[in-house]
């Protein structure tokens, strides 16, 4: 457990002095917001009604852009090699990075999220919903993703793949996030949509890490 | 980790011996894909009634019902192929889960032009955003991105595997797509062939569908058995430029990826 957390940490730190994808991933999350007002005009009702697919769509887009990086800088470095070797099972080291890439990516997702929602003037009584959900929904997107930067970690372009895999895979918590945040501008109970979108993070917090060290293990040969 | 593979599996794990045996099925099932696809156009477009609401164009649904069904089932032929590839090492079922998912991607194309073709008279739409018609078209990325990713990763035996992870992985999309139609409220109408209660669809109609269905089983198998079979040529044409290179000037091992 405690070498979990060390590299955890490692991570956290690489990321902060490599001048953070994190922070990058929040800044285009903002400009792909920013893109719909200008795109679709900026009537205020035709936004509130988009507002939580919008914000969600732009969540997932901004977690993949930042997944590349999960993997690629050890896989080149070598230090997956070592974390491979260390007797630690892969999907335990995974789960950390998981952990971080979710500290580092997720977490200023949601924070970053009711401001957004303000921007879009989206009603306020979803506001609470929309951060459960977001807080329920980035988890699973990090832990998915990892599958999907784990597969590709062996290709030099991955860039372009990434996405192709990974995001079919996200399809549910979209409709779940969004069908959330809809009930809960509607005044209705976003319960159920908040269940399964706990039930998906759930079983991807079971799956997702065995299917990403599987993944790492095979791209390490 | 050490599983016992069941003695069957590595009796046509030779592929010589698979080579001998797929050539020998081939003929008969070119064959029977024909006289069932040849049977049943002829009981779907002929012989059957037109339907009683949706008049002559319900017969499309002979081609696109089994061509939806095929290409589930072949997701799943590929999803147990990769795991049996994963586990076991199993040859023959890694090269069988590369062969499925263009098949599987043919099929799931044509049954999102069928259904959209049948669409537009019935719902007076080439396409909602239905829960049946979004998973389906997910199946399909799903086809591509396995895809993809044997194509990009250029080491074969990593690409083998992270592909049969991805196909793994897909398989959670297979359930939705069978009970999106019970589960949300949707314009697609549920299934009427397999339930609990007994089929509710006339045996006029039932039996060129199920013919038909046969008939592209069995055009499966034999595009499956051609292309498995062009794999295991390919694998050997490989094996043998690496030999003759190695024999003509001993540097510069070949990149070790098909094509």
């Amino acid at each position: 457990m405690r070498r979990f957390w060390i590299i955890v940490g490692r991570d956290i730190n690489l990321g902060l002095r490599q001048g953070s994808p994190g922070s990058h991933a929040v800044v285009f999350y903002v400009l792909v917001i920013l893109l719909f007002p200008l795109a679709i005009g900026p009537e205020t009702e035709l936004l509130e009604r988009i507002a939580g697919g919008v914000i969600w769509v732009a969540a997932l887009l901004s977690t993949i852009l930042s997944l590349d990086r999960m993997f690629q800088s050890d896989f080149e470095d070598g230090s997956l090699d070592l974390l491979a070797l260390s007797g630690d099972s892969l999907a335990a080291v995974v789960s950390a990075k998981c952990f971080a890439h979710w500290c580092s990516t997720g977490v200023p997702l949601i924070i970053a999220s009711p401001i957004l929602g303000l921007l879009l003037s989206l009603n306020i009584d979803g506001y609470f919903t929309l951060l459960l959900a977001m807080a329920l929904g980035t988890p699973t997107l990090s832990l998915i993703g990892a599958v999907g930067a784990a597969l590709t970690v062996g290709i030099r372009r991955g860039g372009i793949i990434l996405p192709l895999l990974v995001l079919p895979l996200y399809v549910p918590v979209l409709v779940f996030g969004v069908g959330a945040v809809e009930h809960g501008v509607r005044g209705l109970d976003p319960g159920p949509h908040l269940m399964v979108l706990g039930a998906l993070l759930l079983v991807a917090l079971v799956t997702a890490p065995i299917g990403a060290g599987a993944a790492v293990r095979a791209n390490l040969q | 980790m050490i599983m016992r593979s069941p003695k069957t599996l590595h009796r046509f794990a030779n592929p010589a011996r698979f080579m001998r045996l797929s050539s020998r099925a081939l003929p008969w099932c070119l064959v029977m894909s024909f006289a069932f696809l040849l049977a049943g156009l002829y009981l779907g477009l002929f012989v059957a009634p037109p339907d009683y609401q949706q008049g002559e164009s319900a017969r499309i649904m002979f081609v696109h019902v089994p061509a939806a069904w095929l290409a589930l089932l072949i997701y799943g032929v590929m999803a147990v192929a990769s795991a049996t590839a994963l586990v076991w090492r199993h040859p023959l079922a890694d090269l069988i889960a590369k062969s499925c998912a263009p098949i599987g991607a043919a099929f799931t194309i044509v049954a999102l032009v069928t259904g959209s073709l049948w669409g537009k008279p019935m719902w007076g739409t080439w396409w909602v955003w239905d829960a049946r018609l979004t998973s389906v078209l997910i199946l399909l990325f799903l086809y591509l991105g396995y895809m993809a990713l044997w194509q990009a990763l250029e080491n074969r035996e990593t690409a083998s595997k992270a592909a049969a992870i991805l196909a793994i992985i897909g398989v959670i999309n297979l359930p939705i797509i069978k009970f999106s139609v019970d589960w949300w409220n949707t314009l697609h109408q549920p299934s009427s062939v397999v339930k609990l209660s007994g089929s509710t669809i006339h045996s006029s109609m039932l039996w060129p569908l199920l013919i038909m269905a046969a008939g592209f089983l069995m055009f499966f198998f034999v595009v499956l058995i051609l292309k498995v079979q062009r794999e295991i040529i390919a694998s050997k044409v490989r094996a043998n430029q690496y030999l003759s290179s190695t024999h003509s000037h001993e540097s510069s091992p070949p990149a070790d990826r098909d094509e």
